[in-house]
């Protein structure tokens, strides 16, 4: 057993090594050194922890298994395209585990209720844990649902969808009605009612079809204030754990009512800012259990999710109000598709665009999200390379909405051998693309619509974009004039210096492979 | 409550230094710092770790811990691995 003050420093030490790591970050090149070193501090404070007192081992053993096993079979598995969806889950297993670790911390004190009762400190932290682990838990399941779009949609689902889905309501809802009916019968207080009817609350939104409903709003400022009201509550009458649990379940059903009518395109900031509240969960338990390195490792997280959901919001030209709350930009008279693209769509072919390619001594390239559903992305770096090889220079345009996470479209051009040093952002690019011959524009629509600096009426307005339409040619290659995620046409597809190349993302890149060889 | 202002201010200043650091991080390591700090979040294991592992605790205090053990681990290794992953994907030709 170590001394408390060894312990201490064990952690103080930890805490520095997550600080160095983050500090690799700032580079590519010392990113991997720097994400092992927090690894590291992380195993420093494990040990630390295990060495500092005597255990009951058998809880710890078989809990660690556990979750290294899916861990580690999770990191191995997922999909590039799929890691939103793992980080949205995980941010909600941190906010899971800051819950958790506040009940119990609250349950075991109160078993030694008479010898030393929680202090203010620890009551107020018990509370906030709770508010802000149960929204990040139930809130973080949403987002993981509507990314792996099964949650709100009417369409037929796959087997593991449906099993996830109606699981995952199943298992909430008569975990509360179990949890209430067992903690009635020997407390007998009705507050267990509160908290049955919270998890069949959740369990019955998370089955809505539609990501909206009427009063949604309303409802969610009522919960808001119930879940305060609660959470003061719990801090007068901490003895009444049963208090805590109920106050668990509203702030799950706000956690689901905030995320549930987001829609895909505001998932970037979604997932930033749930990252946040899960660093907010582990600082706020912290407090419960008195320890520094959760404290300072919950508030790295915290400023980390704080400055990724600033920097998207901007990137979109919303603020998180607007998220949240799931208001518009102004939409009224947006031009009809019709009356944009009439007569002026000049469609083009593999050859054309080779020829151009010929005559062209500097490309940009500006990938979208639909680059990625078409698995289109080892293609186009291929083609990069030819290019290359016939002395044109080659970027990448990025920008920071182009995936469903921030810098998600980096990873996966990073996983096609993609060099990172050709990866510009959109404040770098813009200033280089009037000097730019052909913009190659493969699956994005909103972040390329020079709608966004035209018209203040149009639900993107403000919204900062790359200029693609300042280069000399712009090549835009698309299924169909099909609109993004906003809904409007883009009066790009119809400018004088655009060409359309209809097809398959990747089978597009294949035809123009194929035509630069030959040309 | 002298506890409870020291532990305020290592808080704020954690908030401090953790700005200054992140903000020097470049968008293309964006997804890679979201993994990361969430295996870095997964910090509330070692909470869990001390309440699942407590002698002559109560069994439902034991049980929810045990559970926060299980989803902080997948925090920990899940996050690390992957960020580990997706690093070593970002190359640069000489």
């Amino acid at each position: 057993m170590l001394s408390q003050n060894i312990v201490n420093i064990a952690y103080l030490v930890s805490a520095m090594l997550f600080i160095f790591g983050l500090k690799g970050l700032a580079h590519p090149r010392t990113a991997v050194k720097g994400n092992r070193i927090a690894a590291l501090g992380m195993l420093v404070a494990i040990i630390a922890t295990l060495l500092s007192s005597k255990f009951e081992w058998q809880y710890i053993i078989l809990g660690v298994a556990i979750g290294s096993v899916f861990g580690a079979i999770a990191a191995m598995k997922v999909k590039m395209t799929a890691m939103p969806e793992m980080v949205g889950l995980f941010n909600g297993f941190g906010g899971a585990a800051s819950v958790l670790v506040a009940g119990s911390a609250l349950v075991a004190a109160m078993q030694y209720a008479s010898a030393n009762a929680p202090g203010i400190q620890m009551k107020i932290a018990i509370v906030a844990s709770g508010i802000i682990g149960s929204v990040t838990f139930f809130g973080s399941y949403v987002a993981f649902g509507k990314l792996a779009e099964f949650l709100a949609v009417k369409w037929k689902l796959y087997p593991w969808q449906k099993i996830v889905k109606y699981g995952f309501s199943l298992i909430i809802a008569a975990g509360a009605i179990w949890f209430g009916v067992i903690s009635y019968r020997e407390a007998g207080t009705p507050l267990t009612i509160g908290l049955m009817l919270s998890g069949i609350a959740i369990g019955g939104l998370l089955l809505l079809k539609k990501d909206r409903f009427p009063g949604m709003n309303t409802l969610k400022v009522v919960l808001g204030i119930l879940t305060l009201v609660l959470g003061v509550l719990v801090v007068l009458n901490p003895w009444n754990t049963m208090l805590f649990w109920v106050l668990v379940g509203t702030s799950g059903v706000l956690g689901v009512l905030l995320t549930f009518s987001i829609g895909g395109a505001d998932m970037p900031v979604v997932i930033a800012l749930l990252n946040s509240y899960s660093g907010l969960a582990a600082t706020a338990t912290g407090f419960v259990i008195n320890n520094n390195v959760l404290i300072i490792s919950g508030s790295l997280v915290g400023a980390s999710g704080i400055i990724l959901t600033n920097i998207m919001c901007k990137a979109m030209n919303r603020s998180i109000a607007n998220v949240l709350f799931g208001v518009l930009g102004p939409t009224s008279e947006t031009p009809s598709a019709d009356d944009v693209y009439a007569g002026k769509i000049k469609a083009t072919s593999a050859e054309e665009i080779a020829m151009l390619f010929d005559g062209a001594r500097r490309v940009v390239i500006v990938p979208g999200y639909g680059m990625a559903v078409a698995q289109a992305q080892h293609a186009v770096n291929e083609l990069a390379n030819l290019l290359e090889q016939k002395n044109i220079d080659v970027s990448y345009a990025i920008h920071p909405v182009a995936g469903r996470m921030p810098g998600h479209m980096n990873v996966l051009l990073a996983e096609a051998n993609v060099e990172y040093n050709k990866l510009h952002e959109m404040d770098e690019i813009n200033p280089m693309l009037p000097q730019t011959d052909v913009a190659l524009v493969i699956g994005a629509n909103d972040v390329v619509n020079p709608v966004a600096r035209t018209d203040p009426h149009s639900p993107i307005a403000g919204m900062p974009i790359i200029d693609v339409d300042k280069a000399r040619t712009v090549v835009v290659i698309k299924r169909s004039l099909r609109p993004g995620f906003a809904g409007i046409p883009n009066p790009l597809f119809a400018l004088d210096n655009t060409l359309m190349f209809f097809n398959d993302g990747k089978k597009a890149i294949l035809d123009i492979i194929s035509a630069v060889k030959e040309s | 409550m002298d506890n409870f202002v020291m532990i305020l201010t290592v808080f704020i200043l954690a908030i401090f230094v953790g700005f200054e650091i992140i903000t020097k991080v470049p968008p293309t390591l964006h997804t890679p710092l979201m993994s990361g700090s969430n295996a870095i979040s997964g910090i509330t294991v070692i909470g869990a770790l001390v309440l699942a592992g407590q002698i002559n605790s109560s069994p439902l205090a034991q049980i929810l811990a045990f559970v926060a053990v299980i989803f902080a681990t997948i925090n920990v290794v899940g996050g690390f691995l992957v960020t580990d992953r997706m690093l070593k994907m970002f190359k640069k030709k000489d």
